[in-house]
């Protein structure tokens, strides 16, 4: 119960889910508000790499929920307007959120009717501003985005993390895809951005997509593509890539062996 | 006129002996006053129509437009005070953005015109505002097809298969209702509403007047001026067919 | 009693006049004219909102401003006023952003709430999104803030009219601002006092300024505003100030001697001291 007169207008007592009340002697415990402090249905690998035509960007179509792979056809790409599309790991009610936050947007955009229209840099921009807002108030949005784009003739790429984190590179790598595809795309990409076509692209992503589902349960080995030229966004269906086992009969302590 | 100097005509919380509140009617008289509006209802869209009458010859063409986009699906065009005329628009942006955040799906036409209805008919009920000096007809495509409404500055609104708005109203009422507009193409559509426009327009008293169009249509449900080729050939077939009323004449 | 009479006898004919007539001129008045343009929110019987149009009336209180576009500039002129000798003249136009600018005509009050207004929006614009306000946007964020001074009881519309220059992606703009909310995009305009002189002036030559230098279209610009003058007046380095914005080329407002250089590239005419004297302290 509050007792200072003064709030009464202030504060319910009735409805207050948060007991958000700070004259409650209770608070010297603490629990203000309650924000996400874990987040549920998980997405994992987005992988983008520049190439002569544009951008491409990759990944899985699983959320996963906690070790179990609880959704698999989850599609973790989402257009952003006609020359930007955007990746996402992480909390996937996160995403819903932002992909809505994003076509709020750019409705906005659009009713203007100016000729004016937020190009990749812009939404990058906004995007990076919102998380880096969210993890000021302590209450992030537990994602890592992949933003990429083709405005103008040029090419954008860039890395957004829950913690407001930017980079732009002509490589992006998110979860564990850091580790075990980064070095693989380097290799492949890095200095060849101008040279690399897109079924050499297509085959460098297929090529890190499979080495992810082969290391990290978290992945599937069903993906989608997406590819962002003059032309506009062109996302993928959803496609299997083959995978290989037979190999396990070879090794000590796979499957149901026991010696 | 009988209203004046009664003192039952200053406030739009008086009402007159007879149960008039002739604010709201003097605000009507602003929307009469304005270049003429028409709206037209097809089996497979919606079109929008403005006599824009222009004031001076220094104002970029194009620029200024008095028909604007609600959210992606829905068109407003209004007459009577401009600025009255954007503040309601922006009301419906808010609307179709709150309908969105709520449900997840592009807000019905008889729900934007519901919503910005009861806006409207609130700055008739207190003498601390006026009424808007401005009406719009509201063109969208839903899950029902094509919707017309038009919303007056008493709050009021109705759907329609045609309505027009503003000095030429009459008349473009007159000729909306020769037209079978279930027969009718879009196509089409535009070509008659750019005929109706040029019909009503009055060169005596105004001279010169820039006709807008936009449509939303069955094939991508979104609202957007019509193509510069296809104006170009309905305001062609206008002025061809306001010829040959002259000779007739 | 005997007096009284004696001396209403002596009442000149004329003061009839005054005791009957004006009471009633008064109050035919009253019930006639005035009781629909007291308060902003009440209609007159003819659709129109009397207090809207007193506040147009307000621009025109102030000196002339004068802007113009062509495919790759667009200026602003404007003529400072100054309340005697021993004050400086006050400025007229404001820089809003890199690639925006503004020049006022009307109470000079409420156009610095408007250009804070407008400096905030463009750099929300700025911080949120990296990139510079498109003119359009800004023009109609003020509209439809001004629109809201003229609906409700209590206030009142911006005294101020303004002319807005920018420069973006689609190249330059001009724009006009009045107190009702309106807005429109022009080829060239002129606003506040004998404006309509200098509008005369552009409508006979705007279809030279698509094409024009920047040198051309400044001459053009001094040319229209030096028609706003009263007959005994000249424009000079001190009274008048240019603003500048276009492709490759930041918001930059000259004046003082700077501005010789344009001024001489205006024929005829002598370049002495003396714009106008002030007729209203707070309207510029």
């Amino acid at each position: 119960m509050d007792r200072f007169s003064g709030n009464f207008d202030r504060f319910s007592d009735l409805f207050n889910p948060y007991d958000s009340n700070p004259t409650n002697a209770n608070h010297a415990i603490g629990d203000f508000t309650k924000c996400t402090r874990k987040p549920l249905v998980m997405g994992s690998t987005v992988l983008g790499l520049e190439y002569q035509d544009g951008v491409m960007i990759a990944a899985d179509t699983l959320g996963s929920w906690g070790q179990l792979a609880r959704y698999r056809n989850e599609s973790r790409i989402y257009p952003v307007g006609n020359f930007t599309v955007l990746g996402a790991a992480g909390d996937m009610s996160d995403f819903q959120h932002t992909k809505h936050m994003l076509d709020s947007l750019m409705i906005k955009e659009y009713y203007t009717n100016d000729d004016h229209v937020l190009s990749t840099p812009h939404i990058y921009e906004y995007l990076s501003r919102v998380l880096y807002h969210r993890r000021s108030k302590l209450d992030p949005l537990w994602n890592t985005y992949v933003v990429g784009g083709y405005n103008n003739g040029e090419r954008f790429l860039g890395y957004v993390d829950l913690l407001g984190t930017t980079y732009q590179s002509s490589i992006v790598a998110t979860g564990l895809g850091a580790y075990f595809a980064q070095p693989i795309l380097r290799n492949a990409v890095e200095g060849r951005e101008g040279i690399l076509t897109e079924a050499e692209a297509i085959e460098i992503l297929n090529t890190c997509m499979k080495i992810l589902f082969y290391r990290e349960c978290k992945t599937l080995n069903r993906i989608q593509r997406a590819k962002v030229t003059a032309d506009g966004v062109e996302i993928s269906e959803p496609y299997a890539l083959p995978t290989e086992w037979s190999f396990g009969e070879g090794i000590r302590g796979f499957g149901t062996q026991t010696q | 006129m009988s209203s004046i100097g009664t003192g039952y005509d200053l406030s739009v919380s008086t009402y007159s002996p007879d149960g008039r509140v002739f604010q709201v009617e003097y605000a009507a008289k602003a929307v009469d006053n304005s270049g003429t509006v028409i709206g037209l209802r097809v089996a497979e869209g919606i079109v929008l129509a403005v006599e824009k009458l222009v004031q001076s010859k220094l104002l970029v063409p194009k620029s200024n437009r008095s028909i604007q986009t609600v959210d992606t699906h829905i068109g407003v065009a209004t007459a009577g005070l401009l600025a009255d005329g954007r503040h309601i628009v922006n009301r419906a942006r808010d609307e179709a953005e709150n309908y969105r955040d709520i449900y997840r799906i592009p807000i019905p036409g008889k729900m934007i015109a519901d919503r910005v209805g009861h806006y409207v008919q609130a700055y008739t009920l207190y003498s601390s505002v006026r009424p808007f000096g401005a009406s719009a007809i509201i063109g969208t495509f839903d899950h029902d097809g094509p919707q017309l409404y038009m919303i007056e500055p008493s709050g009021v609104y109705w759907g329609y298969h045609g309505c027009a708005i503003g000095k030429g109203k009459q008349v473009a009422k007159t000729e909306i209702e020769k037209l079978s507009l279930d027969e009718l193409s879009v196509v089409d559509a535009v070509k008659q509403a750019a005929r109706i426009i040029y019909a009503v327009h009055d060169e005596a008293k105004d001279k010169e007047f820039e006709l807008e169009l936009s449509w939303v249509t069955a094939q991508n449900k979104r609202h957007e001026f019509v193509p510069a080729d296809l104006a170009a050939e309905a305001e062609r077939l206008a002025k061809e067919s306001l010829n040959e009323e002259m000779e007739d004449d | 009693m005997g007096s009284f009479v004696r001396h209403t006898l002596t009442y000149p004919s004329y003061m009839k006049f005054f005791l009957v007539l004006v009471p009633c001129i008064i109050t035919v008045l009253i019930m006639f004219r005035n009781q629909y343009d007291n308060d902003i929110c009440t209609w007159s019987p003819q659709g129109r909102i009397h207090q809207i149009e007193y506040a147009l009336e307000a621009v025109k209180q102030g000196s002339a401003a004068v802007g113009l576009r062509s495919k790759t500039h667009a200026i602003l002129l404007v003529l400072k006023r100054s309340s005697g000798d021993l004050s400086s003249y006050q400025k007229k136009i404001i820089k809003i952003d890199d690639h925006i600018g503004i020049a006022i005509a009307g109470l000079t009050s409420d156009a610095r709430v408007l250009s804070n207004f407008m400096r905030t929006q463009a750099m929300h614009s700025k911080m949120l999104y990296n990139r510079p306000l498109p003119v359009y946007r800004i023009v109609s964020a003020i509209g439809d803030k001004a629109q809201a001074n003229t609906q409700h009881y209590g206030g009142r519309p911006y005294g101020v009219g303004l002319l807005i220059v920018g420069y973006d992606e689609k190249g330059p703009h001009l724009y006009e601002f009045a107190p009702s909310g309106n807005f429109f995009e022009y080829y060239a305009m002129s606003i506040g006092a004998r404006s309509q002189s200098a509008k005369t002036y552009l409508e006979k030559h705007y279809e030279l300024f698509a094409d024009a230098t920047l040198d051309e279209l400044v001459r053009h610009g001094l040319h229209a505003l030096r028609d706003t003058l009263q007959q005994d007046k000249e424009i000079d380095t001190q009274n008048c100030t240019v603003g500048v914005v276009g492709e490759d080329q930041k918001f930059e407002t000259i004046e003082g001697d700077r501005l010789q250089r344009y001024l001489d590239l205006l024929d005829g005419g002598d370049t002495g001291q003396g714009g106008e004297t002030v007729e209203s302290m707070d309207t510029e």
